[in-house]
């Protein structure tokens, strides 16, 4: 992959990245190189413009909410790092490296994944999604296929399969349970890989 | 045995009541078999057949520890055997055309049909890998081994020289697990593996047969240059990539047809069986995969078919293609048994014991092997005790093949026990809820999402892109009224329909509770296909129209529910999720646990504000609280009992087949066809002959 170990000093913190997020060094040089191809106006930091230029994810039914999983609340631009620590999250669950005292579980493990897929839904981050929240991810989904009230319906479901204690939302908790039941391979439980080896695959 | 006398014009076939010109008196009674026997005879070795099936089910332990197929062949050795002392001729309708041309394609069908795709395809890399590479390396390795064994005289089978080892290697080195997914179901392994020994069968057919032509076609030349290599590879992709071509064109064509059938409903299931069965026959005709060919007609043709037929349609097509399976099936392991007892063999304990020597040693080398080298580019590896299951399960093809001729001695445990006890990862069968289906739909818009950011693509790319080609294009040609519509709801439509079944199965009769379910099916089918609207004024009319047309027939067929019954996915869900959704429904203040009867009632889908009146009984749920073990239904998604015979049947039948094959391994007589039966049937029957011998691993 070229002259690998002069570019990887020009990510910062490369180490510790590595180390928090379970990236190989190769990895970890792709996504930099990556990081730089989005950063149009070289300013190392990353701007919802810059992700909106990608085709592929303008196209996508939810390719907002993917975007506005990459910044943290309050946060206008991603730097290289909490790009990384987002992507951390895709990472296959079995191949972590040994780690030395992290207390945290690593990025990539089952509840961080679900989390994540949890934040997808809850745009406004408060902890759970409510039924407005649940309404606006069918309807980016299905679109015109439906009417509204079939919309309501479907959502209406939906919670009242999840929804324990009857609040009309579902917590992370509740919806963790819903998805133990069926570790079907797209859901970020069972592990999408990033390799950068895998083009095409 | 014709009595009357026929005026002379007449052809034979016509009825013989006519009174004669002789002086005789009329006959009362007369009878005549030859006109009969044929079809006679074939109607009752399948009666034969199918009472043993059901005999089997009477006393229920004995299916746990030795599968059916291993007892109907030993109905068929007994039959045999009593045949034989009467000194009977086996029918001799056995010949390998029959068995090709009638008996396989059903069999292959059935797996073909109900095969899950999704898995399938996502696996597809790995599996292409284990049968092309994984047979390669097999067949060589065994044939050679065998070859050095051959030249050690002690054995006397010097005789047979490298090329018929290396033919007779490809044989063995089939993947067979009959017996083994069955039980691989049954104790629902991991899906992962399942699916990978499933496709291993699927492909094995194209690759042994262009191994076995050439490892045949080079035996005759004096000097095998490079050329002819490259032809056999080039062989190779003419054969698979042929059938499937050939697969899918039929698929197409027969989804096409299904659109326009909308006003002969009664005979639309005859497309599927017409078309299929005419893809294999075209590719028979071209010597190509004739099994990849019907398989892949059938998983195309799936898609688009069940959306354009009706509901009784796909049912009865479903049932059809199970109960033509089944009894094929039936029969083959029956005459099996017959074959086995009434023809001579011959057998060289040396070489059988080394032929299952070298199948271990190979299989077991060549997973462990390439699972190293392809874990890597899978998103779940392999671990060591998929490994074995991969290993074991591909073995017991070769093993019972080579035992083929040993007669049955002790029944030792399946492979139930063995699985159990290596704890090899068992997959979660999972309930189908909304939920579950939206965040899988999110998952693959967020992954698709992620990968175009990061600028790379897996199979989740090409999915997205074929899912839009098929909206786009092929929707719009081949299905009907080609509204694309969401898996969600659909999910969501199939769930409300039979909670709303299954109230109405408690009201019979209460008419109060009517207007609302009404009233929401008008709501809810009102931008549905226009062809599915209920006449709902009624609500009589509508209770007919469910209770006939899907839940009594759906009822019906649960009842029977065993293994083998029809896997109907759909079916499968709506119990379950119809008792698992009601009950949480029911349960929901409380916890699961509790087995107090529910009683709150409310249809919970109703747009908020309404609600039914509950008058239902309080002894509405009979079951209990606790989270419902989800009966074997659910995992015949995943049967695959059916589709394996073809390995076998196929490899030895169809190089036979092709190639005039007349080896004379073993010492077989010229009576190969009848020889060649058994042999190549008990290939195929692997856990079978297994269970027979005494305990050997």
């Amino acid at each position: 992959m070229g002259s690998s170990s002069s570019s990887m000093d020009h990510i910062p913190n490369a180490e510790e990245l590595m180390q928090e997020t379970g990236f190989s060094a190769a990895h970890l040089l792709r996504l930099y190189e990556r990081f730089e191809f989005l950063d149009k106006d070289q300013t190392g930091e990353l701007r919802p413009e810059d992700f909106g230029a990608i085709g592929g994810l303008a196209l996508n039914p939810i390719g907002d909410r993917i975007i506005s999983a990459f910044f943290s609340p309050g946060q206008e631009t991603v730097d290289f790092p909490s790009f990384v620590r987002v992507l951390a999250h895709f990472r296959p669950n079995g191949t972590n490296r040994t780690r030395n005292g992290t207390q945290q579980e690593p990025v990539n493990s089952r509840t961080r994944k679900l989390k994540f897929a949890f934040q997808l839904y809850d745009q406004d981050r408060d902890g759970k999604i409510s039924r407005a929240e649940l309404l606006q991810v069918l309807r980016a989904m299905l679109g015109i296929q439906v009417t509204e009230e079939q919309l309501q319906s479907i959502a209406e479901r939906a919670i009242q399969e999840a929804d324990l204690d009857r609040d009309d939302a579902i917590s992370f908790d509740e919806f963790k349970k819903v998805q133990q039941v069926s570790p079907h391979p797209q859901t970020p439980t069972k592990e999408t890989p990033l390799h950068p080896t895998e083009g095409g695959r | 045995m014709d009595v009357t006398i026929v005026p002379p014009i007449k052809p034979d076939d016509s009825p013989q009541a006519y009174p004669d010109t002789e002086k005789a008196n009329l006959p009362v009674f007369t009878m005549n078999y030859p006109r009969i026997q044929i079809p006679f005879e074939i109607t009752l070795w399948v009666l034969l057949a199918s009472f043993a099936k059901i005999g089997f089910h009477v006393y229920h332990k004995i299916t746990i520890w030795v599968p059916e197929s291993c007892l109907l062949i030993s109905i068929g050795l007994i039959v045999g055997g009593i045949m034989h002392s009467v000194h009977e001729e086996p029918p001799a309708a056995l010949s390998s055309n029959v068995f090709f041309l009638y008996m396989l394609p059903p069999i292959v069908l059935d797996s073909g049909y109900f095969m899950p795709t999704r898995p399938f395809f996502e696996n597809i890399g790995t599996v292409l890998w284990f049968a092309v590479v994984g047979t390669l390396w097999n067949s060589i390795g065994i044939g050679m081994s065998l070859f050095a064994i051959c030249q050690i005289e002690a054995f006397g089978v010097q005789d047979i020289n490298l090329q018929e080892n290396l033919l007779f290697a490809t044989i063995i080195s089939a993947v067979d697990p009959v017996a083994v997914l069955s039980v691989f179901e049954d104790v629902s392994v991991n899906e992962q593996l399942y699916i990978v020994v499933f496709g291993e069968c699927l492909f094995n057919d194209a690759v042994t047969v262009v191994l076995y032509n050439m490892f045949n076609f080079v035996a005759e030349m004096p000097v095998v240059e490079p050329v002819d290599v490259f032809l056999g590879v080039a062989r190779f992709f003419v054969v698979g990539l042929g059938g499937m071509g050939f697969g899918i064109l039929f698929g197409f064509v027969a989804a096409f047809t299904t659109r326009f059938t909308s006003k002969v409903r009664e005979i639309e299931p005859l497309f599927i069986f017409m078309y299929s069965y005419l893809a294999y026959l075209v590719a028979e005709l071209f010597a190509i995969s004739s099994i990849m060919a019907i398989v892949t007609c059938a998983l195309t043709m799936k898609y688009y078919v069940e959306e354009n037929v009706s509901q009784r349609s796909c049912t009865t097509i479903r049932h059809v293609v199970k109960m033509l399976g089944s009894i094929s099936e039936t029969l083959i392991f029956f005459f099996l048994g017959v074959v086995t007892v009434t023809t001579e063999h011959e057998w060289n304990w040396g070489y059988i014991l080394f032929t299952l020597l070298f199948a271990f040693v190979w299989r077991g080398l060549g997973v462990l092997v390439l699972t190293q080298i392809i874990n890597p580019f899978r998103t779940i590896p392999f671990n060591l005790k998929d490994q074995f299951g991969l290993a074991y399960g591909g073995l017991r093809g070769a093993i019972s093949f080579a035992l083929a001729f040993t007669l049955p001695e002790n029944i030792t445990r399946s492979i139930r026990p063995l699985i159990e006890l290596i704890n090899v990862r068992r997959t979660n069968r999972n309930l189908d809820t909304i939920n579950v289906e939206i965040h899988c739909r999110l998952m693959e818009h967020t992954i698709a999402g992620i990968e175009d950011l990061c600028g790379q693509w897996s199979h989740f790319y090409w999915k997205d892109k074929f899912m839009k080609f098929n909206n786009r294009i092929l929707r719009r040609i081949l299905i009907r009224d080609s509204r694309a519509e969401s898996s969600i709801v659909a999910l969501y439509k199939k769930l409300e329909l039979q909670n709303a079944m299954e109230i109405l199965d408690q009201v019979s009769g209460d008419i109060s509770a009517a207007p609302s379910i009404v009233s929401l099916y008008e709501e809810k089918k009102t931008s549905a296909k226009p062809k599915k609207k209920f006449m709902a004024a009624d609500l009589r009319n509508m209770h007919d129209i469910l209770s006939k047309n899907m839940y009594k027939i759906r009822q019906r067929t649960v009842a029977y529910t065993r293994k083998n019954a029809l896997p109907n996915d759909s079916q499968t869900r709506e119990i379950l999720i119809r008792r698992h959704a009601s009950i949480r429904r029911s349960l929901r203040p409380g916890s699961f646990q509790t087995a107090a009867v529910p009683r709150s009632h409310k249809y919970f889908s109703l747009p908020a504000g309404k609600s039914l009146d509950s008058k239902f009984p309080p002894q509405r749920l009979s079951y209990t609280g606790k989270p419902l073990k989800p009966p074997h239904l659910s995992l015949s998604r995943f049967k695959v009992r059916n589709t394996l015979f073809h390995t076998v049947f196929n490899i030895a039948y169809s190089v036979i087949k092709h190639f005039e094959f007349k080896v004379n391994l073993l010492a077989f007589s010229t009576a190969f066809d009848h020889i060649s039966l058994p042999f190549s049937m008990s290939g195929t029957c692997s856990g079978v002959y297994l269970h027979i011998v005494p305990d050997l691993h």
